[in-house]
């Protein structure tokens, strides 16, 4: 554990005052809505809102009850593990890459961050047109090669599509923070690995990756938070959950019952378990995964 | 110099002002976007310029569902527009939110025009008819389901192009002889729950839902799963099987491949015309929805798609008054009839229909009455239309069984009983939540 840092302030309300500007963001943008999701979660109310009912638990009932919510939860999993891997994955081989290069290193890294600025929905749409069947030229590529592709049809296609899309749209986020990350670590220690004869692949595992573990660390969570709440965007464009729900993950299903279905009470119930959910495997992270990262 | 200056600032200010308290604002939401929405912007402008107590604004708020909760959202939060084009399958929210929206019929009385239901196309009209007669919403623009096949194909497999496929025996022989000759795709269909079940349903004269298709009341349960409705979506999952059907996506994302030649007949919305029009490189003919020929009472007619304009309440009489004025110009036979001749969409009064049929329009244009003809009949119980609470939810849980059903995971009856109950969920939970 690193020495801890008391700073002390000589007035009282100093300290206060200085935490208020970040303190009423969060009232504002997260307080205030997560409230207020959780008081219409024990609502039920007609689309225009002129009827409201407290049903109690209700919504929550109905939601355990159905199976093809239970079910999306295995969905949910089966993406947010896809996606964190792969983009972690893709993000680091492409930030050490990156590292190494000495010429045009500022194109390269232009070119790496610039899918960050894409909209999701423009993400999916993206993808989708590359692997449109029969007129995508990924798709009709992988037909010359003997792999029909039909999103439309097979759920472990539109899942595989869906990934892409998560994914590609991460890597940028991720791989400058590698990137930072990597040329933080002191050359020094590096070459002195080098002088004992540490080749590169064991100078990465046992300099370069435990060094970066702060780096990774931060990103799996904010990975696994990317996953579970920002990508309904890309499946509406590219999936719209199907085909049958392969695709439907938790938070596309609150985005369909809130804004397309105007249910709101169902929806808010199904933002509240996602809440539930993401702050509870951010708690599971911080006990068990944090304990193996050295700052 | 200064002082005139100030006058002449003063003059032009009192007068912006007195144009604006002179000028009634009413603004109309909609989801009408490339040629349909110059055609929106058209109907506005004409209106703004044949009058000056009222001006129309219209916006575009995005797709039909966009459209809707953004008005939702605005009405909850009291600025919500005057005017809000919803698509047909919200009708049943639309009328069971009372405090939400100002029926027609009464917008017409407060507004002093002269109303009668009776001019309007009845399976149009009735559709947006509450159960005591009184309209609730304006027909704006509706379509219903038809056939479109490409010439141009048919001729190439040895098919006579001026023959469509009138049966659904037909159209799978037709699709065997397209595929023959080399076609990848020989029939795909748009909006599936919609012309496959739905449709498919009135067309045939059969229950889709109890309690006439949810128009008997709020306790009405799905019936789709009956032995014609299985028989018929099992043919199409063998037709899926030999490559004569090929699914290509939900909602109208099948339109697509049928103009750019990529497969040969599509059965979907009658105003995919316009686009037909403009962008296909092929000759195409239109024809009305396959049936079986076995099923007495069939062909009956096909159901209503598209959208009408919702009023929504809380508003100004004067803003009523400018509405009225706004629907009574929408509803004049040749406007009326210049929109169903630029758009394809179905026109809204007997007048308009007759008006486009003297001035040789659809001779002119074959195919152009076909819709017309599907849904210019008299209807049953069984076949005014379909009104079901959380409508939209019951055509996503079709799609989503139906896909099944393509991909072989589930047979069809299976697919269908699946839908039915989970359909029959929304529809009990659209009962309860409407009920207080």
């Amino acid at each position: 554990m690193a020495q801890e840092k008391r700073v002390s302030y000589r007035s009282r309300w100093l300290p206060w005052l200085l935490l208020a500007p970040q303190g009423l963001v969060i009232a504002v943008f997260f307080f205030w809505p997560a409230g207020q999701a959780l008081m219409q979660a024990l609502q039920r109310q007609d689309a225009f809102g002129l009827g409201t009912e407290w049903v109690g638990l209700e919504n929550f009932q109905a939601l355990w009850n159905d199976p093809s919510y239970l079910a999306s939860f295995r969905t949910t999993a089966l993406f947010s593990v896809l996606v964190a891997t792969f983009g972690l994955g893709l993000a680091l081989l492409l930030a050490v890459m990156a590292n190494r290069v000495l010429r045009g290193a500022t194109v390269y890294k232009t070119l790496l961050i610039w899918p960050y600025a894409v909209a999701p929905a423009i993400a999916g749409v993206l993808w989708l047109f590359l692997f449109a069947p029969a007129v995508g030229v990924v798709a009709h590529q992988l037909q010359a090669w003997g792999l029909p592709w039909n999103h439309l049809l097979r759920g472990d296609h539109a899942m595989a599509l869906v990934v892409m899309a998560a994914v590609w749209k991460q890597i940028s986020y991720n791989f400058l923070f590698f990137l930072a990350g990597l040329q933080s670590i002191p050359k020094s220690l590096i070459e002195a690995a080098a002088i004992d004869g540490a080749g590169p692949w064991k100078r990465f595992w046992t300099i370069t990756f435990p060094l970066l573990s702060p780096t990774s660390f931060f990103l799996l969570v904010i990975n696994i938070v990317y996953a579970f709440f920002d990508t309904f965007g890309i499946i509406d464009a590219a999936t719209q959950g199907g085909p049958g729900q392969e695709t439907a993950v938790l938070v596309y299903k609150v985005y369909y019952d809130g804004f397309k279905a105007l249910d709101l009470g169902g929806s808010a119930a199904q933002s509240v378990v996602l809440m539930t959910v993401v702050i509870v495997l951010t708690v599971l992270q911080f006990r068990f995964v944090e304990r193996r990262v050295n700052y | 110099m200064k002082p005139r200056i100030l006058t002449s600032l003063a003059a032009a200010l009192l007068f912006a002002a007195s144009g604006a308290r002179a000028q009634t604002e009413i603004q109309w939401w909609h989801s009408m976007s490339g040629p349909l929405g110059d055609w929106v912007n058209d109907l506005a402008k004409d209106f703004n310029a044949s009058q000056k107590d009222y001006r129309i604004v219209p916006t575009y708020k995005g797709t039909y569902d966009e459209s809707m909760a953004g008005a939702v959202a605005a009405f909850r939060a009291g600025n919500a527009p005057h005017l809000l084009q919803v698509f047909e399958v919200g009708t049943a929210t639309m009328m069971a939110s009372k405090g939400a929206v100002m029926p027609v019929g009464e917008v017409m009385k407060l507004g002093g025009v002269k109303f009668e239901p009776a001019a309007y196309v009845p399976a149009v009209a009735g559709y947006y008819t509450a159960p005591s007669g009184q309209m609730l919403s304006f027909p704006f623009n509706s379509s219903t389901t038809v056939l479109f096949y490409n010439k141009d194909a048919f001729k190439a497999a040895g098919l006579d192009p001026a023959k469509a496929p009138r049966t659904w025996a037909e159209l799978v022989a037709a699709a065997a002889k397209l595929k023959a000759s080399g076609h990848k795709c020989p029939y795909t269909t748009s909006w599936q729950g919609w012309t496959q079940l739905e449709s498919f349903s009135t067309w045939h004269n059969v229950e889709y839902a109890t309690k006439n298709n949810g128009f008997g009341g709020p306790d009405a349960r799905l019936t789709f799963n009956g032995p014609l409705h299985v028989r018929h979506i099992e043919d199409l999952a063998n037709m899926a099987r030999q490559g004569l059907f090929v699914y290509k996506g939900r909602g109208n994302a099948p339109d697509a491949p049928f103009v750019s030649g990529e497969c040969a007949m599509v059965t979907t919305s009658s105003s995919v015309y316009g686009n037909l029009k403009r962008s296909a490189g092929f000759a195409f003919g239109i024809s009305p929805l396959p049936y079986y020929q076995d099923v007495p009472g069939a062909p009956q007619n096909t159901i209503i798609g598209g959208a009408s304009l919702w009023v929504m309440a809380g508003k100004k009489p004067t803003e009523y008054k400018g509405v009225a004025q706004f629907l009574a110009y929408l509803s004049r036979p040749e406007v009326a009839a210049a929109s169903h001749q630029r758009t394809g969409y179905l026109p809204v009064t007997r007048a308009a229909y007759e008006l486009t049929d003297k001035s040789g329009f659809y001779k002119n244009n074959p195919g152009t009455d076909v819709a017309v003809e599907q849904m210019i009949r008299k209807t049953t119980d069984k076949s005014r239309g379909v009104r079901l609470g959380n409508m939209l939810q019951i055509r996503t849980i079709v799609d989503e069984e139906l896909e099944q059903v393509w991909a072989g995971k589930k047979s069809a009856k299976e697919g269908l009983d699946a839908a039915v109950k989970r359909g029959d969920e929304q529809l009990e939970r659209f009962q309860r939540a409407t009920k207080s």
